[in-house]
């Protein structure tokens, strides 16, 4: 058989892109607004076997979209707001390309959809806490995802041309749900009526007009020849509203240096070393071992060089590399290595300059980069050992490992683990709460306990009477104790393991993301391999043949 | 009370309909409202020789007599139902016709009868001004003929939705009436009913070219599962037919004149044609590979799942689809579309199901080069060796595989730059459309005389003599 690691890198999945290379999107600057707009190339796709018709989209197509994002929030600080629109003529957006979904397995079409909604998230996570605004200016028919990109914006206008309409045909046309937040933002966010949302999920033509206002499903109907004007004026007074400076330089976000070999990823800060055998990868941090980068004025210098956003840079990139093309390797065994004082210094340095845009973007990327962990649908074990480095940010990753092995030996360089001010709500997971709150249910007494011990250095003792790991063995039991953890993990079903995991992470606290990466992509993905979607004569497999679909109309 | 069975010849029952006459109360000012503003410019005074259809039977449905166009009686009539009508094709083939709609297919069905309603008001306001430069009082009828039985399909249409779609349909009733072609806030559905008709040439092309999809959409359509819209196609039929005879015989009549006096002058360098006042023959080619290819884009993408489910399920077959020997699934059946690659267009076998639309679109390309030969042939017996050619299939084309591509009239496919060079080669220049305009700058209303640019017809309408008076000026 051949791996589907190797297949998936003769495929070449690169999350890196620039906008030189970019054949989907059109990227174009008016300070403060910046225009977005699809424009995507049928030949284009990702992968071969089908055509990218009507602005719908694959992976590659959102690759695009997902740098043209972090584009505007590192090398555009002067952009406030964000107008995302279409090319093509009465056409904004009409989703994913169901085509590429019939001739791809589960494994990429869950995976696609995670990256989507994760782009889509990170759309509203600029908007909440970069000051950075989103306008959908849908100029023609949105469909499916392409109405699901809209909703992720802050406005939608719909062009009122009496053809017009925002809809999501999936279950209606395909016998499956929305994949990427449709159906929870439109409850959730836009507070659609039920009843309303209900027709609106059912029919395959969708809504248009002034009942696409009143139902909420949009916010403004615009007539075509007010349309541009509209969208502009719009655009401005979003602009309004945000924080970004006026007068700031960019930073530019310059490519990657990495090499990817047999024996895995290679980054400066970031190195994966893959076990085939034992179907493991280990994900190594390392931290700086000094900071010179203590003002500003010198991490403006820096740049991307910048350890934490060179740091979450690679680490989004080995995360979004390991999900797509290394599929068999169920876990993650996460290790850190540098100097646990420079990462506390860092944090420190970070959260004292949040009134600085490129600091805040640096969090944002971290925020972001760390959040993927927690979706990934990988078992993650952190290893706590002498000479890691455990602290402030680094000790997030333990945070969101399914469990957290300390080596117990207090003797000599014994390991350690440090808490700082990032451990307490300036990383926050999909759920809006701390990995420290959700680990203990935000038990106040609890997390007021351990903020309590910020900057101190905890042995493997009080780290395990604090609560903050799984496990300490001792040196002699270490060996044994980590070997048949990772084999014993390794040995269980996938499938349960990627919902137990699901379950167990975000506990009781649900928000928009969990509901839609939890609920909904739960639904969606047992939808999607239900014969009534995927059987033979199930809805999208037979779209676009003309063949009759057959239901099995047990309702389970 | 509105006697609606007295001013609405129908065959539904609409004196016992509720629905429908709720539905209409609405809807048939609305549709007056709409005659008024987009129906011929000027013409409410006007009494026109006009054919109306009273009932479905062979003397009912063409009553001539002098009618004002807003008086015309636009009635409702469906072909009388044959009792043991099936489903001919697809997955419910041999199955009862349906006589309600289907709710599984209330959607797909109600746009289809959409997108066919919204072509046949297009038309009536893309041609509101052409009465005022009509070249005869024959014409000045024709048109109008071919305006109010538009008018008349568009009550077809509405018909359907009213009677079978709810509230749904009634909304989009009075959606028909608020479209406009050409307007750019509110335009019609489809392209080639939001391009203008500025003048009398491009009304016959139009009629000949554009009226032609209609008669193949109608004709698939007439095939439908659902039968209320296979009987109201199949009676609209018998209208359209005239509407295609006016544009066959416009055009060959000025390609008539044009022979006639080239003949008779010895002349055919197109600008000495011009001097004599008729359209050169290189005019009207252009012209015909603008109506042509607009036209073909109608039929939608070359490849296409909507049309795959449409015949799928039973509610839109191919063109005369029972006189079709196969198997009417299609489900293992190919056929051949167009493809670009590089710069070669190459053929490719696709599911059959897929390619329905290609499929009436070669249908209609077909018949066509009937109508062109026929056009040869006037020129031909003038001894003239100029010949009218249809373009490429893929020439100038919006929709499907071949748009986005520059493809000559012959077929090449060459760069937007050398194809944009060479455009008014091809496609009438803004010089051409006014100098045709300039032929047509007011009407002929003598009875019996022509505008010097077109022959007269080789008979007159119902059997009456070519200088009857087929409109009153009151």
């Amino acid at each position: 058989m051949v791996r589907q690691g190797a297949e998936a890198k003769l495929n070449g999945v690169d999350f890196q892109t620039d906008p030189s290379r970019y054949r989907h999107w059109r990227l174009s600057f008016d300070s403060p607004v910046a225009t977005l707009t699809m424009d995507v190339a049928e030949d284009g796709g990702i992968r071969p076997g089908y055509k990218l018709k009507l602005n719908s989209y694959d992976l590659g197509v959102d690759i695009e979209l997902q740098d043209a994002l972090q584009r505007i929030r590192f090398e555009h600080p002067e952009i406030r707001s964000v107008v995302l629109t279409s090319a093509k003529n009465r056409i904004f957006c009409s989703g994913a390309n169901i085509y590429m979904l019939g001739l791809s397995s589960h494994a990429w079409k869950v995976n696609f959809c995670k990256f989507t909604n994760e782009t889509r998230n990170g759309i509203e996570d600029s908007s909440v806490h970069s000051g950075l605004k989103f306008l959908a200016a849908c100029n023609g028919t949105t469909a499916g995802g392409g109405y699901e990109l809209a909703l992720a914006c802050d406005e939608i206008v719909l062009v009122d041309d009496r053809s017009s309409a925002v809809s999501l045909p999936e279950l209606p046309l395909l016998g499956v749900l929305p994949g990427t937040g449709g159906l929870t933002r439109v409850t959730d966010k836009r507070k659609v009526r039920r009843d309303h949302a209900d027709m609106f999920c059912t029919n395959p033509d969708g809504v248009r007009g002034q009942r696409a206002k009143d139902w909420r499903l949009v916010d403004e109907v615009v007539k075509p020849q007010q349309f541009t004007e509209y969208v502009k004026q719009r655009a401005l007074k979003l602009a309004e509203q945000s924080t970004r400076p006026a007068r700031a330089k960019g930073i530019a976000l310059t490519p990657l240096q990495r090499t990817f070999d047999e024996s895995g990823l290679h980054y400066e800060y970031v190195d994966v070393r893959v076990n085939r055998d034992a179907r493991t990868a280990t994900l190594t941090v390392r931290a700086p071992e000094s900071v010179s980068d203590d003002t500003v004025e010198k991490v403006y210098a820096a740049g991307a060089k910048w350890w934490p956003l060179q740091m979450a840079r690679e680490l989004d990139d080995a995360i979004l590399s390991l999900r797509t093309t290394e599929l068999d390797l169920g876990l993650w065994i996460v290790r850190t290595a540098g100097n646990p004082g420079a990462v506390l210094a860092i944090d420190d340095f970070i959260l004292s300059h949040q009134d600085d845009w490129f600091v805040r973007e640096v969090l944002g990327m971290m925020r972001r980069a760390f959040a993927r962990i927690d979706v990934s649908s990988r078992s993650i074990y952190a290893m706590i050992e002498p000479g890691s480095c455990f602290a402030g940010t680094l000790l997030e990753l333990a945070l969101a490992a399914d469990r957290t092995f300390m080596y117990g030996a207090q003797e000599g360089n014994a390991a350690a683990v440090t808490l700082s001010r990032m451990n307490f709500g300036a990383l926050p997971m999909v759920n809006h709460l701390s990995r420290v709150a959700a680990r203990f249910y935000e038990d106040v007494q609890q997390v007021e306990m351990l903020r309590g011990k910020i900057a101190q250095k905890l042995s493997a003792h009080e780290a395990l009477e604090a609560g903050l790991v799984t496990a300490a063995p001792d040196d002699l039991d270490w060996g044994d104790e980590i070997r048949q953890a990772v084999e014993s993990r390794t040995a269980l079903s996938p499938d349960a393991l990627t919902g137990l995991e699901a379950n167990l992470r975000f506990g009781v606290h649900e928000t928009l993301e969990t509901r839609i990466f939890g609920r909904l992509s739960a639904w969606q993905n047992w939808i999607f391999i239900r014969p009534n979607a995927v059987g033979e004569n199930g809805a999208l497999k037979v779209y676009g043949t003309g063949a009759p679909v057959k239901f099995d109309w047990e309702r389970i | 009370m509105i006697d609606y069975t007295e001013r609405i010849p129908n065959n539904v029952d609409l004196g016992r309909d509720r629905v429908l006459q709720r539905a209409l109360e609405h809807w048939q000012p609305g549709y007056l409202n709409w005659w008024y503003e987009t129906g011929p410019r000027d013409t409410s005074a006007l009494e026109v020789y006009l054919r109306t259809a009273t009932s479905v039977e062979p003397d009912g449905w063409a009553q001539f007599g002098y009618v004002r166009m807003p008086e015309y009686r636009w009635g409702i009539f469906l072909q009388p139902r044959d009792e043991i009508r099936a489903i001919n094709f697809g997955v419910r083939k041999g199955q009862p016709a349906w006589q309600e709609v289907p709710g599984e297919l209330r959607s797909a069905l109600r746009r289809i009868i959409v997108t066919q309603g919204d072509t046949e008001p297009a038309s009536v306001e893309q041609q509101k001004m052409l009465g005022m430069s009509s070249p005869s009082l024959y014409d000045l009828r024709n048109i109008f003929q071919v305006n109010v039985e538009e008018g008349r399909h568009l009550w077809a249409m509405v018909y359907l939705l009213h009677r079978y779609f709810g509230r749904d349909g009634r909304e989009e009733a009075e959606a028909l009436l608020e479209r406009r072609s050409g307007d750019a806030d509110n335009p019609r559905i489809l392209g080639a009913f939001n391009e203008p008709t500025p003048d009398w040439l491009a009304f016959f092309m139009f009629t000949f070219f554009t009226d032609r999809d209609g008669k193949f959409q109608l004709c698939a359509l007439a095939e439908s599962g659902f039968d209320p819209l296979a009987r109201t196609c199949r009676f609209m039929l018998t209208e359209e037919a005239h509407h295609m005879f006016v544009g066959e015989t416009g055009v060959g009549r000025i390609i008539q004149r044009t022979c006639e006096v080239m003949k008779e002058d010895k002349i055919d360098d197109p600008s000495d044609v011009r001097a004599m006042g008729v359209i050169d023959l290189q005019t009207i080619q252009r012209y015909l590979n603008f109506h042509y290819s607009v036209t073909l884009d109608l039929y939608g993408s070359d490849v296409s799942s909507n049309a795959a489910n449409y015949y799928t399920s039973g509610l839109k077959g191919r063109y005369e689809e029972t006189k079709i020997g196969d198997d009417h699934l299609l489900s293992d059946a190919e056929y051949p579309v167009s493809e670009v690659i590089g710069n070669k267009i190459v053929s490719k076998n696709v599911p059959a199901l897929t390619a329905l639309n290609e499929r009436l679109r070669d249908d209609y390309i077909h018949e066509i080069e009937a109508g062109l030969r026929r056009w040869n042939r006037i020129i031909e017996s003038a001894g003239i060796p100029f010949r009218l050619d249809l373009p490429h299939k893929g020439f100038h084309r919006q929709i499907g595989n071949f748009a986005g591509h520059y493809i000559s009239p012959q077929g090449e496919v060459l760069s937007q730059e050398a194809w944009k060079k060479r455009e008014f080669e091809w496609l009438a220049s803004p010089q051409d459309h006014a100098y045709v305009q300039s032929l047509m700058s007011g009407p002929v209303v003598e009875p019996g005389k022509f505008a010097n640019w077109i022959a007269p017809p080789r008979r007159g309408i119902n059997n009456q003599p070519l200088n009857f008076q087929y409109v009153r000026f009151n």
